[in-house]
């Protein structure tokens, strides 16, 4: 293990030496370099070691051993390289095999023909030499054969994670668009009646009017604002969404009372942006829809168990069918919305009693 | 002579009909005679003071516009204003006087006035076509409900609370448990309206809620007679039978 370090430390100053090298390999990442080096030196050593035993000459067994194995190393790096570009599907894996054994004949032909050429003069090594061309054969081809069989593997590795990846990439865009759509669910009905009344109120009373301009320009600038941020303080929630009530008090002031209660630890709680406006509405409209006479809105936010907890209540006349059929399409975006962040699916309560339709919005805090 | 027009508003935000008043000051043939704060007050002054125009809201408490107008036996000339409202605007372009989009012009209003004017010269009376009312009534969100008149009272009927509908001349009659109801509209605009697989016309004159059938017996050739958990009996035709099967799967 520790000669196993040493390798790849001494491969990694000969890489760090060598400008050649570390030209050649540019292309692959760093740590790809350092195993491949220190596999190739390690393997030379192997190979001079063992032909040390049947050759004593070492410069020449050493000489033998560089040429063979960068000559594989360089198969190798081929295959490699090429595999980046064409990935033999699984019908065609039987091309790898024919394509080691052509680069292997290749490799050990020209590595023996320069180390003949090399050593003319010494013909007891390369008698040596040719006798041992199958033994040669066989160990290139083995070694080539291996890096074809890593380098598909990691491939096709790759090419799984990228499409994995590119998987839950579109499937996170997919989210963040519909949060997005669903945090900016702005009512038409509500800017239009709004202008209405901002409308109506020019002849009545003009310094009321420019009030409500002001309240809605504020309302729709935080809407905007808001789009960027996904987690806002309760407290920045509901100014916000006063804004918002004192719109809804110029159309409706004469028929709705809202109330808002909240703990100071609440105030300081944090929740998706935007999240309570819709709920609010729904209950204003419920409330104002639903029944004829004054509509009380109550807005509470307390704390338990490491959870903020909001609940909106508005009357609602119990012999009405779509109250009695539960949850309108703002309650269901609510849902979903929570799902969407926190993953679950019981994060919203309807509770009707005693002529009151209460909303309770759980908003855990944990790992925000 | 002079002509006066009586008027009455309808919208449910003090604001939204203050807007109205303002503009008809230009007008001095019409005389507002009453303003209502949702559909039952409406009802009651259309029936006190008989208007010759009304404006209208679509969106209020309880019962929408539309609703309102279908309670109404003779129901006044009218001009909608409303906020936002694709399908309805669709629906009441031809048939209404006008429809004013919130917020409007004087210009705007003027124009639908004189509208008024005009088609008030040839026509005594220029009434909401009765289709356009079947179709915008059922507009989304308001199909699983019916609005009937109950003497003087008004009752919302959750469709899922009707057993059965019986053809009755001109009108249809409604079954619930509490009784029946009339009401001025055609069975195939019932048909139209309900959910496919909850109600099923099972023959010319029966539109029969299916979760309510208890048995199905066989009644001279090619047609059945079915009984609901009531104990009411009702004919089923042979086309009738084939559609309930469908629904069934049987």
């Amino acid at each position: 293990m520790r000669l196993c370090t040493l390798r790849v430390f001494v491969a990694q100053t000969i890489i760090l030496k060598q400008p050649l090298t570390l030209f050649l390999f540019m292309q692959q990442s760093k740590r790809f370099k350092l195993v491949f080096a220190a596999w190739w030196l390690l393997w030379c050593i192997l190979h001079v070691y063992v032909l040390y035993g049947y050759y004593t000459v070492l410069p020449v067994v050493i000489v033998d051993g560089v040429v063979t194995n960068v000559l594989t190393a360089g198969a190798c790096l081929l295959i490699y390289n090429n595999m980046r570009y064409y990935l033999p599907r699984h019908e065609k894996y039987w091309y790898i095999l024919i394509i080691s054994a052509v680069l292997s004949a290749i490799c050990t032909g020209v590595a023996t023909v320069v180390l003949h050429w090399f050593f003319q003069q010494n013909e007891s090594y390369t008698a040596l030499l040719h006798a041992s061309w199958l033994i040669r054969y066989c160990v290139v081809f083995l070694l080539i054969g291996c890096m074809s069989m890593l380098s598909l593997l990691w491939y096709a590795l790759q090419e799984q994670n990228e499409i994995q990846y590119r998987k839950t990439a579109a499937e996170q865009m997919l989210k963040d668009a519909e949060l997005y759509k669903l945090r900016h669910q702005l009512q038409p009905h509500f800017l239009f009646n709004s202008l209405n009344s901002i409308s109506a109120l020019t002849v009545i009373d003009a310094e009321k009017a420019r009030a409500m301009i002001q309240q809605l320009s504020d309302f729709l600038r935080g809407t905007l604002r808001r789009d960027e941020v996904q987690f806002v303080t309760l407290r920045e929630e509901l100014q916000h969404l006063q804004l918002y009530l004192d719109i809804e008090k110029v159309r409706f002031g004469h028929r709705l009372s809202v109330k808002v209660d909240y703990t100071n630890e609440a105030a300081e709680e944090k929740l998706p942006a935007l999240l309570l406006q819709p709920a609010v509405e729904n209950a204003i409209k419920f409330g104002l829809y639903n029944t004829l006479d004054e509509t009380a809105i109550a807005i509470t936010a307390g704390t338990k168990d490491n959870a903020l907890i909001v609940s909106i209540s508005n009357p609602y006349d119990e012999e009405d069918i779509e109250a009695a059929s539960g949850t309108g399409f703002g309650l269901a975006s609510i849902r979903r919305r929570l799902y969407l962040l926190f993953g679950r699916y019981d994060l919203l309560e309807t509770i009707k009693a005693d002529h009151t339709f209460t909303v309770q919005l759980i908003i855990p805090q944990s790992n925000l | 002579m002079k002509f006066i027009m009586k008027v009455v508003i309808i919208d449910d935000e003090p604001l939204a009909r203050s807007i109205v008043k303002e503009y008809l000051k230009g007008h001095p043939a019409f005389e507002i005679t009453a303003e209502c704060n949702n559909g039952f007050e409406g009802i009651k002054a259309i029936q006190q003071y008989h208007p010759g125009l009304i404006f209208l809201d679509i969106q209020m408490p309880k019962i929408n516009g539309f609703e309102m107008l279908e309670l109404l036996d003779e129901p006044p000339a009218v001009i909608f204003t409303t906020a936002f409202d694709e399908y309805a605007i669709k629906a009441f372009e031809a048939h209404a006087i006008d429809y004013l989009l919130k917020p409007f012009s004087k210009e705007r209003f003027d124009k639908a006035v004189q509208k008024f004017l005009s088609q008030h010269d040839v026509t005594a009376k220029q009434q909401p076509d009765k289709a356009l009312l079947e179709t915008a009534a059922g507009s989304p969100g308001q199909s699983n409900r019916v609005v009937v008149k109950d003497g003087n009272k008004i009752k919302i009927i959750p469709v899922t609370q009707i057993q059965y509908f019986e053809a009755a001349d001109d009108y249809v009659k409604i079954f619930i448990a509490e009784g029946s109801f009339l009401k001025n509209k055609t069975m195939a605009s019932f048909e139209k309206l309900l959910p496919a697989q909850q109600f099923v016309r099972i023959h010319r004159s029966y539109i029969v809620n299916v979760q309510l059938i208890s048995r199905i017996d066989a009644y001279e050739k090619e047609s059945h007679i079915i009984q609901l958990t009531t104990g009411a009996k009702l004919p089923v035709s042979k086309s009738g039978y084939s559609k309930l099967r469908e629904v069934l799967g049987i």
